[in-house]
């Protein structure tokens, strides 16, 4: 991750349509309840942080984050990780699991997505060179999302076919970057 | 190619029904692929890793299938390898209805399950099947055939749509704009999934390694149907299968561009089924969505998968040289957007029992049969526009001549005797062969003989009795003015005027201005045109009688004439090439020849020797002035205002062979080097493409496709320039009047 991948990730993400907000870790929770609407439904965030002395990236209680099927009919917004970002792309990369974050960030009209930024890498090949490993052993499920769902055969481009409308991504900023560019810029 | 009216009738038709409608769709993915593979920097970096990934997937498939069974297998699925389209539907038809007992399945887009014909079977078996693509699902209301292998509905009008949903949903009040059209689908489609039993999807591409497969979509509906469903079924053709999950990322980067010209669809999806999500339960939707009761991270228990894997032809084209490349198709539908026929009519007419589009010949000839392929590989006029275009370098032009070589010796009738014609023409075709195909095939003899007898051969030519004649045996349209042949060839010309004018120890090079057919026989004033222009640029010219080229012959799928016709051709430049001499060609199909074709003709040291000793003529001016020519040597625009100066703006239209092969910008750069201003046009090609549009089948098509140009350049005071000489006859057609080739412009006066 580079502060140029940052700026395209954010510039691609700008030129789909896809809003981005930013901030620490700890202020993920109020993040994720300006981008969501109302129900929202999600997938709690797995803790990555290896200190304890990280903010612990968490849901605001307002999300439903154990929700049955009707409530994920009923829901606007879905909120879930991404496993990566492609900068030079704007994609998030949304892996499915048991708790159901495929589905949560599909039968909705507005995805809030949450990426760490370490976890954005530049291009294509380096998401496959991350991608390649996983399948092999972990069998995972990955969709590489670009922008909000979208179909031209209908007449004209439409946002929003069968999956999300709409997509929010809230990207956490890397404490130790922000450290970095504070060293950098004195 | 004698006149087919039905299939002329057909064309006509659709031209007008859905002619625009699919050229406005398929001009702008066009448009959108040239700017979405411009941003990239490593394009063709990226297609040659591409290409590499497939020669060497399909290279050793046998391998590859063996290893996705063990990985699918040991991930929990099942593979079922299908020897044809019975035997697949077969599987799957017991699967659904049978085992599974389904009332419903739901399918995303796949063209591999179009080739089957699946949906027709599972109905039978009692089955409903739901297309929930927007755009098939359109389709299936409709009871129509896709008419572009990626956006199947182009050539449907939102009115049209609106209009098919009012009467099939008995609507009042129907949605009329895109977004409530969207709407609407996307509802109805919903609960439709949300019942269904069994999901279907194709692959865009599989893994063999982990039985990962990877599915290029915009709308989500490939997601929602296989999450929806507890049952998938994955029907995808052998040729889907690369080595390794990392070989998925050229292709990513490469297949929205090259198709519809975005830098990548909304979701790339990489499954490595029976997928991790649990399958929510739409019946009992007061259950927790999350599934973890077995506490286990891998794939939910309920899920079942089935890879089933389709030959139906695939391998017996492994095996043939000529189709083989075909299975590096990536189905991105770059060739139909680049070409000109398809953009005029569409899938319905340029395509065959499911494909479409100039690839269409090779997997039709492979799977349906050539007899398929015959009907609509005419359509291929060998522009070869689709040659850069393609993501996976695939020589589509060729595929097309190879299968029109197979129908034309298939098509051989023994009772027919065209003795004279037998006697009169050299080729190395079978006798029986349609006279009109032997008519352009044997171009070279007829032009000859034309000039011989010019101008008694020019008069007959255009007495509109003969043309009558000459329309129903040959299908030469009448419509179309006839080439007229010059009394005096170039070669005589320039033996009679003494040979070179530069000696060859004062010459800065030494050139073979080679006598196409064309240039030889027709239009023999830019033969004289370029022989002052490189005579002003120091140049040693000679003009030997050399034998044409062989592309007439190889137009009409001539392949045993053509390769003789090469043979001859290049025996002939050889001692001039030993000799370090230049040749440079006038007419930019008899270089693309020598550049491009050749090296399925020749022995690949002679295509090479003779590719890189030859010139465009334009190209050839570039490079002396590059190397210290002198500029002021060459003709610039008059000086002065008014109707003298009126010849520096210049509309130019490039050979659409010229600019495959790259060297359809050099007369640009010559020409605005010396004071011009040029306009260059856009369309990929003018619609005459050699022989095409004298067919009188094919007359109002190529018309068509040459309106863009019309369009262009149709009210302007400029110059028209074209290099290629059916270029030229077309312009004349489209804007009435004759235009000369970039070389006579810029040539000292006489």
């Amino acid at each position: 991750m580079s502060l140029a991948d940052r700026s395209t990730f954010k510039r691609r993400l700008d030129a789909l349509g896809v809003t981005v907000t930013e901030g620490p870790p700890s202020a993920c929770a109020e993040l994720i309840d300006e981008a969501a609407g109302d129900p929202a439904v999600g997938v709690a965030l797995a803790d990555e942080s290896d200190d304890p002395a990280d903010a612990t990236v968490a849901l605001p209680d307002r999300i439903e984050t154990d929700p049955t099927t009707a409530d994920l009919r009923a829901a606007h917004t879905g909120v879930t990780a991404a496993e990566l970002g492609v900068a030079a792309y704007g994609s998030v990369a949304i892996e499915a699991d048991r708790a159901g974050t495929e589905p949560v960030s599909l039968f909705v009209d507005r995805h809030v997505v949450v990426l760490r930024e370490a976890d954005l890498v530049p291009d294509m090949p380096d998401a496959f060179e991350w991608l390649g490993p996983r399948t092999r052993d972990e069998s995972v499920d990955v969709v590489f999302a670009t922008g909000p769902s979208a179909t031209a055969d209908m007449g004209g481009l439409v946002r929003g076919a069968h999956g999300p409308k709409e997509v929010h991504v809230v990207l956490l900023r890397d404490e130790e970057t922000a450290d970095k560019e504070v060293t950098a810029d004195e | 190619m004698s006149s087919d009216a039905a299939k002329a009738d057909r064309i006509r038709e659709l031209m007008a029904t859905e002619g625009d409608s699919v050229a406005a769709n398929t001009r702008g993915f066009n448009e959108g692929r040239i700017e979405s593979t411009g941003r990239l920097a490593d394009y063709e970096e990226l297609k040659d890793e591409a290409r590499a990934i497939k020669e060497d997937a399909i290279g050793r498939l046998p391998e590859l299938i063996d290893e996705v069974r063990e990985s699918v297998e040991a991930n929990g699925g099942t593979v079922y390898l299908a020897d044809d389209a019975a035997d697949a539907n077969r599987y799957i038809t017991e699967l659904t209805a049978e085992e599974r007992d389904a009332d419903r399945l739901v399918k995303s887009k796949s063209m591999t399950s179009e080739e089957i014909e699946v949906n027709e079977a599972l109905a039978e078996a009692g089955v409903e099947v739901v297309e929930t693509d927007l755009g098939e699902w359109v389709l299936q209301l409709a009871d129509e055939a896709p008419s572009h292998i990626v956006a199947p509905a182009i050539h449907k009008s939102r009115e049209g749509i609106s209009e098919l949903f009012a009467e099939r949903f008995d609507l009042d009040d129907p949605p009329e704009t895109a977004e409530e059209l969207t709407v609407f689908a996307r509802e109805r489609l919903g609960d439709l999934i949300e019942d269904a039993d069994v999901g279907m999807t194709g692959a865009n591409f599989i893994a063999a390694d982990s039985g990962t497969m990877l599915l290029v979509t915009s709308e989500g509906n490939a997601r929602k149907t296989v999450t929806a469903t507890d049952t998938h079924v994955a029907v995808a053709g052998v040729e889907k299968l690369v080595p390794t999950v990392e070989d998925f990322s050229p292709f990513v980067e490469l297949i929205g561009r090259s198709g519809t010209g975005q830098d990548v669809t909304s979701y790339i999806s990489t499954l490595t089924p029976p997928v991790d999500s649990p399958v929510p339960d739409f019946a009992d939707d007061e259950r927790p969505l999350a599934d973890d009761s077995d506490g286990d991270a891998s794939a939910d228990p309920d899920r079942d998968f089935h890879l089933v894997l389709i030959d139906n032809g695939r391998m017996a084209m492994r095996d043939d040289e000529e189709l083989k490349e075909t299975l590096y198709c990536i189905r991105c539908s770059a060739c139909s957007n680049a070409c000109g026929n398809f953009q005029s009519v569409g899938g319905h007419a340029f395509g065959g029992e499911t494909y479409s589009g100039g690839i269409a010949t090779g997997w039709e000839a492979g799977i349906e049969g050539i007899d398929v392929a015959a009907e609509f590989n005419d359509l291929c006029t060998g522009c070869s526009r689709c040659v850069p275009a393609c993501p996976v370098g695939i020589d589509i032009p060729w595929i097309n001549t190879v299968v029109r070589d197979r129908v034309n010796r298939g098509e051989v009738d023994s009772r027919q005797t065209d003795w004279l014609f037998e006697e009169l023409v050299p080729d190395e075709e079978p006798a029986g062969l349609d006279l009109g195909t032997r008519v352009v095939g044997n171009y070279e003899t007829v032009a000859k003989l034309g000039s011989l007898t010019a101008p008694i051969a020019n008069r007959l030519a255009d007495a509109s009795p003969l043309r009558a004649l000459a329309e129903r045996v040959t299908g030469i349209d009448r419509r179309r003015d006839l080439p007229e042949f010059a009394s005096e060839p170039l070669v005589d010309w320039f033996e009679r005027r003494g040979g070179a004018a530069v000696p060859a120890d004062e010459a800065s090079r030494e050139a073979v201005l080679y006598p196409d057919t064309a240039t030889n026989y027709v239009d023999v004033d830019r033969g004289k045109a370029a022989v002052r222009a490189l005579e002003a640029l120091g140049v040693h010219v000679r003009i030997p009688d050399l034998p044409g080229s062989g592309r007439p012959p190889l137009s009409q799928g001539m392949v045993s004439t053509a390769r003789a016709a090469a043979e001859d051709a290049y025996a002939g430049l050889a001692p001039h090439v030993d000799a370090g001499r230049d040749v440079v060609v006038i007419e930019p199909s008899d270089l693309a020849m020598f550049r491009s074709e050749y090296e399925r003709l020749l022995p690949e040291r002679s295509f090479e020797r003779l590719a890189d000793a030859s010139y465009d003529a334009m190209e050839y001016c570039f490079g002396l002035l590059e190397n210290g020519g002198d500029p002021a040597a060459l003709r610039a625009p008059a000086e002065g205002t008014g109707p003298v100066a009126s010849g520096e703006r210049v509309a130019y239209h490039p050979h659409c062979q010229a600019r495959t092969i790259g060297v359809g910008e050099h007369a640009t750069a010559v020409m605005e080097r010396l004071g011009y201003d040029v306009r260059v046009s856009e369309t990929e090609c003018c619609g005459m493409a050699g022989s095409f549009g004298y067919k009188t089948d094919y007359y109002e098509l190529s018309m068509d496709v040459g309106e863009p140009l019309r369009e262009q350049f149709g009210d302007t005071a400029r110059t028209v320039v074209a290099s290629g000489t059916s270029c030229g006859e077309q312009l004349d057609a489209l804007l009435g009047s004759s235009p000369m080739h970039p070389v006579e412009l810029i040539a000292p006066r006489e």
